[in-house]
């Protein structure tokens, strides 16, 4: 049938829904849901960790295959060093530059190196918002309350504590770089409602929140004259003989060879997984989302929390097939849009918890409410024209430039119509063990951001990952540069690879894919 | 997924399914057959292509892939985020390679009189010639030549308003005739207007404040103390 046809019934049943509130489920009907219907309760898609400091855990099976893989880098390979600094960070998105700056500002010799371009992330495409609790009626108790609901109480306490009381003064920094967060008449910083959050404390730069951050980290780490190497991917982590870390193997993406950097210590902040493409999922991550820190850190002992736990984003576009995956940001649903079945009916609260609304998205497909597209997917309607509705015309142009440019460029006008969504790989809720400081287990190795693990639980909270980034960046870059006055230069070796090697062996591991990806196998063989 | 369940009504009807077609479209000089519709970077891996410079975040936010296009029979050379453009026949495209633009560095704290400053960061910036060739180029319909003009005035404001969407493509920096890189004024303008011109929010001031005073203290003591069925009962109780 043509779309539009399709689309009547949210036209038509818009005025009815605007009345009704459905209430949010109750803890027992929000357990069975996602059991029933949440991917990260699909078991076969779930396999046990062969060996390793996680061995026996079960994870999907696409990281598994990674965790387990081999390493590009050979045991002979020349470890003389090409560049000796005090800290190394590796990943050039919001985590990684804000790590880069508080290392320098503490007046260590920083290197940066990124896969792809500086800022070409996850974090740049970040619309929604940053968490701040600051008005009145909000705290920073209630945001860490609000942020354990939504993790079903699985974050690490320690943690989410240092996050939310130190929310307001890294807003502070990013305001004194010059980050232009959207404000209130009065001046102060405007505050939206997020999902699963109780009251509205997301800061906002239009739907624009992580490219106005990343543009301006990114012109702030040129401006300190950060040493800086773009098309360089770690491939393999450097120890000395007692297990910690001393450095990185690069690979220069343009010319292949592997480049050698010794630094006392080493924050990883390579992101997320969103292109293992886990389950099938199509993903809304960046090209360079491929869980490479998590394989390199677990080579080097390092723990692993919460990888069998993933954030499918409840609206993932379904349509047109050109963004397929693309997020459509829940700021509409915050600001008031219906998630709307074949039959015109809404079906959940859409401001409760990602994994709670993604659920019971494919509830809804899976019985046989949905819309299909004939490449196969199916979806429901996110009613975005409600909006304009409710708040007057122009609402949506105005709040959301980013979508609506993003559909139109398919000829598709999300004022107008509704746009069809389903769940898209968005998000790796655990990662690497932690402290308060982004130490990891292994020694002089520091991991922040999407990369790390417990505080988010088993389900993040919209808006607490850029958050995260500021925080934990700052706390992971603050003390790597001073435990690197304290320490000499390591000696570089590859023991670790050596003995993990003989781990696999010992545990009938061989010929595995090698590991890190790097980037998903898109180009056509043939 | 269970998709036979779905009413067999709902289906949307899908050109690229109902026709698919194969267009021809050249790449960097090359012709090739490709599924008509798909992105111009999902083109460059059709036809067997690794793309690492150039691609980025693929959601057109980042812009790497910065695109010069044109389409059959049409003279004009136009721009576009191949992540977030679909090819159609007859269509002719070379990604953009980097471009050796000069961006000047400061340090934004220690600026004096950034209006001013803007003229020895950016000497070039009043030279613009109005040519509009930078507006032209630019893929987020940004009014560029227009922000230029305004970052000279010194208001910054509307600069940073008008490029909350630039995406630091870059393309509007080689198409300039005065060597201007607009995108970079335009951050500099932005940032100023952010640092030094922006009211301060009191409420985030008196926030932090609260914070470093421990204002939330014994409330901390009795939260942290509760073990995990207390905790739950509280979480239950928000709304
Ligand atoms: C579409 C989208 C919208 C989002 N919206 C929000 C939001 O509104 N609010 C919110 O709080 N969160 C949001 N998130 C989540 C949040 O943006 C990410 O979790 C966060 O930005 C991750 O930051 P990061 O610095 O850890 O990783 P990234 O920003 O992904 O940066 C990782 C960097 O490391 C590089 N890298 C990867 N592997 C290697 C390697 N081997 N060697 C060297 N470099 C490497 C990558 O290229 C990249 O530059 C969103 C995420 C997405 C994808
Ligand atoms: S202003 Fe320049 S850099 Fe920014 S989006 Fe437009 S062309 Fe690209
Ligand atoms: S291209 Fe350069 S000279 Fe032409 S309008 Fe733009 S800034 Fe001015
Ligand atoms: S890859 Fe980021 S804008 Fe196209």
């Amino acid at each position: 049938m043509d779309i539009h046809e399709l689309q009547k019934i949210v036209h038509k049943t818009r005025d009815s829904r605007r009345t009704q509130t459905l209430p949010k489920y109750s803890p027992a009907e929000r357990d069975t849901l996602i059991k029933k219907y949440h991917p990260d309760h699909r078991e076969s898609a779930y396999r046990p960790i062969k060996f390793g400091a996680n061995a026996g855990e079960l994870t999907v099976r696409e990281l598994a295959a990674l965790l387990e893989g081999e390493s590009p880098v050979p045991d002979d390979l020349d470890l003389t060093p090409a560049h000796t600094v005090d800290v190394l960070v590796i990943g050039g998105g919001g985590a990684g530059c804000a790590a880069a700056l508080h290392a320098y500002a503490q007046g260590a010799k920083v290197l940066l190196a990124t896969k792809l371009r500086l800022g070409d992330s996850n974090t740049v495409m970040a619309q929604g918002g940053i968490q701040v609790a600051i008005t009145n009626e909000d705290s920073p108790i209630q945001h860490f309350l609000d942020t354990l609901k939504g993790g079903h109480m699985k974050n690490d306490h320690e943690l989410l504590k240092v996050m939310v009381e130190e929310g307001p003064s890294v807003a502070k920094w990013l305001l004194d770089l010059g980050v232009l967060f959207d404000r209130d008449s009065d001046g102060n910083l405007h505050v939206k409602k997020g999902g699963g959050s109780s009251k509205p404390r997301l800061l906002t730069c239009s739907d624009y929140t992580g490219l106005e951050i990343m543009r301006v980290l990114k012109d702030e780490v040129l401006n300190q004259k950060i040493q800086l190497l773009e098309f360089s991917a770690a491939v393999e982590l450097l120890s000395d003989r007692g297990g910690a870390c001393t450095g990185a193997v690069l690979r220069d993406l343009d010319n292949k060879r592997l480049v050698v950097v010794a630094a006392k210590t080493v924050i990883l902040a390579t992101g997320g997984i969103g292109r293992l493409h886990i389950q099938g999922f199509p993903t809304s991550n960046h090209y360079g989302a491929t869980g490479d820190g998590l394989a390199m850190a677990y080579r080097m002992g390092a723990k692993l929390l919460q990888v069998d736990t993933f954030q499918y984003h409840p609206t993932g576009a379904a349509y047109p097939e050109q963004l397929i995956g693309a997020l459509v940001t829940e700021g509409i649903r915050s600001e008031g849009g219906h998630l709307v079945n074949a039959r015109g009916e809404r079906f959940v609260n859409e401001l409760d918890t990602r994994d709670v609304v993604s659920s019971s998205i494919i509830r809804e497909c899976e019985e046989g409410r949905g819309i299909r597209t004939m490449t196969g997917r199916t979806g429901v309607w996110l009613d975005t024209p409600l909006l304009d509705v409710e708040q007057g015309p122009g609402t949506v142009e105005k709040h959301f430039p980013a979508m609506v440019r993003q559909y139109k460029r398919y000829g598709i006008d999300i004022t107008k119509d509704p746009v069809l969504t389903y769940p898209t790989l968005h998000y790796q809720n655990g990662g690497v063990q932690i402290d308060v400081n982004g130490k990891s287990g292994v020694r002089n190795l520091f991991v922040a951001g999407e990369t790390s693990g417990g505080l988010h639980g088993r389900n993040r909270l919209m808006g607490n990952s850029l958050l995260d980034l500021m925080v934990f960046g700052r706390r992971s870059g603050t003390t790597a540069a001073a435990q690197a006055k304290s320490i000499p230069q390591g000696e570089l070796t590859l023991e670790h690879v050596k003995r993990f090697r003989a781990d696999a062996r010992a545990h009938g591991v061989s010929g595995g894919i090698t590991s890190p990806m790097l980037f998903p196998a898109y180009a056509k063989k043939e | 997924m269970a998709i036979e369940s779905v009413d067999k009504q709902n289906v949307i009807d899908q050109e690229e399914v109902l026709r698919p077609r194969m267009v021809s479209v050249e790449i960097a000089g090359k012709t090739y057959q490709v599924p008509e519709g798909i992105t111009v970077i999902k083109a460059l891996w059709y036809t067997g292509q690794e793309v690492i410079r150039g691609a980025g975040c693929l959601g057109g936010f980042c812009g790497a892939c910065a695109t010069y296009y044109r389409t059959k029979d049409d003279p004009k050379v136009r721009t576009c985020l191949a992540c977030s453009t679909a090819v159609e026949d007859g269509m002719s495209f070379t990604m953009v390679p980097p471009f050796p633009a000069r961006k000047a560095t400061y340090q934004m704290a220690d600026l004096k009189d950034p209006k001013q400053d803007l003229f020895t960061l950016y000497p070039e910036a009043p030279l613009c010639r109005n040519c509009n060739a930078c507006t032209e180029a630019c893929p987020q319909s940004i009014d560029v030549r227009e922000g230029v003009w305004r970052a000279v005035f010194g208001d910054f404001k509307a600069v940073s308003e008008m490029f909350m969407d630039c995406v630091m493509c870059g393309l509007c920096v080689p198409v300039c005739i005065a060597d201007i890189a607009p995108n970079l004024v335009a951050l500099y303008a932005s940032r100023a207007q952010g640092v030094f011109f922006t009211e301060k929010p009191e409420r985030l001031h008196h926030r932090i404040e609260e914070i470093e005073h421990g204002r939330y203290d014994t409330e901390w003591k009795r939260i942290l103390k509760m073990n995990e069925q207390e905790l739950t009962k509280v979480c239950a109780e928000l709304k």
